[in-house]
């Protein structure tokens, strides 16, 4: 196990590296520019923006003293755009925002999911699973972007009960429409997943030995059937989680909580080139982890896998 | 104590509350109107976006500029009707050739208590125009024609050499290179407002955070998350802080409009804009909230005019035509329906001292215009049998497509033209328009400063700006002559009859500010051109 991260760990590093080229490489292929404006710049003024950002420099020299930079120093460089911010600023401003947003919706997705997936498993064919199903059905083509202006008409306008957006450092009325909002069509994929795979473990022959035995139904639910059916839920939750905490463009936008989506999103628009790749670094090395948190709970979970 | 007393306990308890904060009200009033103010002075509005600084020198967007005009204060000011008054100076004199500028500074403060010297305006020009800082705005000094900026700007005089000094604590003398009639009025602009030197070179580019940012205006920053919020409260330190009412200023960023005018139909904001298309419904339903007011923007179509072009462009009937039979009233109507002016020259209609000219577009009905435009078309040897075909493209955006729809099918109706629309997202088409790779371009300019120059000078033919690479020596002749003349107006109506006789941009509208304003919010500067509004002079009375 032990051999096994660290091999896995040893080919991340490879992989970000490759990540961070490749995006490099394709960002300034794009065409504009983070100083292109409807009024264009004059020339000495241009020259002298570019000579700050350095991107007066060869192509080569950019992408290596940026990688030095990351690399040596943890330094992500400033932001193009926000003139009085370095990366590291916005990124330490905006990521525990849609962490804690993601975090929590996380949570709420899988919970709910998982016990709706169950139950409707278990009671196949009854109300329930209709229920559950409908239920899923319909939050699955709810996209977030038609969910939270929803939100917002009935419990900031008509109801007046929540704050119509913000973030206030992450009180709970700031939090509750956002994690709704996000968690919404999450949940209803987990309880999709999770329904098909425990139908298919309450139809396996152990389980129906446990029955047989007169184990209790709820023990035989929680102690035999649950394990194996998370199994094919758990590659999902993976990057699910990644996607959840590094945040979302709509639930940023319409909820005004100043996460990473915003600054992601936008600072494609911009050509804001360093905010662009601290970002994508920071979401593929999340991606890289979790993806071997995974698969190390799998192999916790499943006696039969090894690495 | 009973349940009945303590009752009747909290019952008085209340009213007295109740009852004194009445009095308290119905005391305070208006120094000069009179009128009730309400007990909270706190105005909250919404801005579309982060602005990318808050630093004077650097600031570059509209809505940055509101937040500086609130934290500091420059030499001029602007009242209601966008005329400028005295800031830190008191007054102002100028030099027999117009050259050279000389302001006494009155005794202001910084927000921790120092003074505001003379010294601080020459160190935050100086600043602005050096290369370390990198201004993205330090072509509004070249603007202003002060004295070897562009020089500094790259770097070949130290920034010592800039035209500003400062002979005493409180005089500042501005040396230019061209007199300009409209100088003080450009001292209202944010990039010639100063910086308190001391902060500023303790605390390098962490001195604009809350706690750390000294400022000489009517409010202080004392709160900043950035994509959420910024909070600005009242400065006792400022010099007219007695005749300032609003306590505290809150600028919420939210992105989407709905969500916004959701969170002020809520109650959550003051101010908020229109989204597209809702100005009739929102007017029928708030008639006392909604306010539509000039806003100093134009929008037009430019059209190539060098070889990379449509040939067809290349003729002055192809492009009459297409300018005439573009229906400006249906735009502004039906498509737009925001108070918005049809636009038949590039000034806007509302700038300082500019009079509308006679062209003979102005003066047809559009049926009219129609007919020539049908028969210049011909004269140009296209027809039903020999249809022109064109491309236009706009940057992405739905108000953008309705237009270009809009006009695509005008051009085909009347004229039998085939229009090509094609959108590109912002970046890209910055890049294919500056390039000359197109046929027709959407474009919109808005004013630097009150007076028509701010937009006819982009047509001149060595303007970077001049997407349409439009090139007239009769028109350069015009615009050099307008910056002496005692009455440029005659030069400006002859270089507007020159734009719609040569067609090298068809107008199309003049911008409109659409806002939900809160009605009880009083003081708002609706005859601004620019819309530069000052939190100080805002005032919310009891409903």
């Amino acid at each position: 196990m032990f051999s096994f991260v660290v091999r896995r760990l040893m080919v991340a590093v490879p992989t970000l590296l490759i990540l961070v080229v490749l995006s490099f490489v394709l960002m300034y292929a794009a065409p504009g520019g983070p100083f292109n404006s409807e009024r264009p710049l004059p020339p000495e003024v241009l020259a002298n923006i570019q000579a700050k950002y350095g991107l007066d420099q060869p192509f080569w020299k950019r992408i290596t003293d940026y990688i030095w930079g990351v690399v040596a120093h943890f330094d992500f460089g400033p932001s193009f755009k926000f003139k009085d911010r370095s990366v590291n600023d916005i990124i330490a401003q905006g990521f525990p925002v849609t962490l804690t947003y993601g975090f929590w919706s996380f949570v709420l997705a899988t919970v709910v999911g998982v016990t709706l997936g169950t139950a409707a498993a278990i009671k196949q064919n009854s109300w329930l699973d209709y229920l559950a199903v409908g239920f899923s059905v319909g939050a699955q083509v709810l996209p977030n972007f038609v969910m939270a202006p929803i939100l917002l008409l009935v419990f900031t306008l008509w109801l007046g009960w929540l704050p119509g957006g913000g973030w206030n450092g992450g009180e709970w009325p700031y939090l509750i429409m956002p994690v709704i909002a996000l968690s919404t069509s999450y949940m209803a994929s987990i309880a999709r997943i999770m329904r098909s795979s425990m139908l298919e473990v309450l139809n396996t022959n152990f389980i129906r030995t446990a029955q047989a035995k007169g184990i209790p139904m709820r023990r035989v639910i929680l102690r035999h059937a649950m394990k194996p059916a998370i199994l094919p839920l758990l590659s999902y939750l993976g990057p699910a989680f990644v996607g959840m905490i590094t945040g979302s463009v709509v639930i940023d936008a319409f909820f005004s909580t100043g996460g990473i989506g915003t600054f992601f999103v936008n600072s494609a628009f911009s050509r804001d080139y360093s905010v662009m790749m601290g970002i994508t670094i920071l979401v593929g090395a999340l991606t890289i982890l979790f993806n071997l948190v995974v698969d190390i709970l799998y192999a916790w979970i499943d006696p039969k896998i090894r690495y | 104590m009973t349940f009945k007393s303590t009752l009747m306990a909290t019952t008085a308890a209340v009213f007295t509350v109740v009852g004194s904060a009445a009095f308290a009200e119905a005391h305070a009033t208006h120094p000069v109107t009179g009128e009730i103010l309400a007990a909270d002075q706190t105005f909250t509005y919404r801005d579309l976006d982060e602005s990318p600084s808050i630093d004077p020198g650097v600031v570059e967007d509209s809505a940055g500029g509101d937040i500086v005009r609130d934290l500091f204060e420059g030499l001029m000011n602007q009242d209601a009707d966008g005329n400028i008054v005295p800031g830190v100076a008191q007054s102002y004199e100028v030099s027999d050739d117009l050259l050279t500028y000389t302001f006494t500074l009155r005794d202001a403060k910084w927000s921790n208590g120092d003074p505001v010297l003379a010294s601080d305006f020459v160190y935050a020009w100086r600043r602005a125009a050096s290369p370390e800082l990198a201004s993205p705005y330090s072509w509004f000094l070249e603007l202003m024609a002060v004295e070897n900026v562009s020089e500094v700007i790259a770097g070949e005089m130290p920034t010592d050499a800039l035209g500003i000094s400062a002979p005493d604590d409180h005089t500042v003398v501005v040396k230019i290179t061209q007199p300009l009639p409209y100088f003080p009025q450009m001292l209202t602009h944010y990039t010639t407002f100063p910086v308190p030197e001391k902060v500023v070179e303790e605390l390098g580019a962490e001195w604009t955070k809350p706690g750390n940012m000294v400022s000489n205006g009517a409010y202080v920053l004392t709160e900043h998350v950035p994509q959420e919020k910024l909070v600005r409260e009242r400065n006792p330190m400022y010099w007219d802080n007695e005749n300032t009412i609003i306590e505290k200023v809150t600028s919420l960023v939210i992105n989407d409009e709905d969500t916004a005018l959701t969170r002020y139909l809520a109650g959550e904001l003051d101010r908020t804009d229109i989204p597209a298309g809702q100005f009739p419904a929102l007017q029928a339903e708030y008639p006392e909230d909604v306010m539509s007011v000039p806003n100093a923007c134009s929008y037009y179509y430019t059209i190539n005019l060098t070889d990379t072009t449509n040939p067809a462009l290349l003729d002055v009937n192809v492009r009459e035509a297409l300018s005439l039979a573009v229906d400006r009233d249906i735009i502004v109507h039906n498509v737009l329906a925001g108070g918005q002016k049809p636009a038949y020259t590039f000034t806007h209609w509302a700038t300082a001292g500019f009079e509308t000219p006679e062209t003979p577009m102005v003066s047809m009905t559009q049926a009219e215009r129609n007919e020539k435009a049908a028969e210049l078309m011909e004269a140009a040897g296209y027809g039903s049998d020999n249809p022109l075909s064109l491309e236009l493209i706009y940057n992405s955006s739905s108000a953008h497509e309705s237009i270009a729809v809009a006009v695509s099918q005008m051009w085909k109706q009347t004229l039998g033209v085939e229009t090509t629309l094609g959108n590109e997202e912002w970046q890209v088409f910055l890049e294919t328009r500056g390039n000359q790779d197109y046929q027709i371009a959407r474009g919109a300019w808005c004013a630097d400063y009150n007076e028509a120059s701010t937009f006819l000078d982009l047509m001149q033919s060595e303007s970077g700006y001049n997407d349409a690479k439009y090139v007239n020596a009769e028109y350069d002749a015009l615009m050099a002559e307008a910056k002496t003349s005692d009455n440029p107006q005659v030069q400006y109506t002859a270089a507007e009859q020159l734009i719609a006789q040569d067609v090298p941009i068809i107008p199309i509208y003049h911008y409109a500010a659409d806002k939900m304003l809160r009605h009880n919010v009083k003081g708002w500067p609706y005859n601004n051109f620019q819309q530069n509004w000052y939190a100080r002079d805002l005032y919310i009375v009891a409903d």
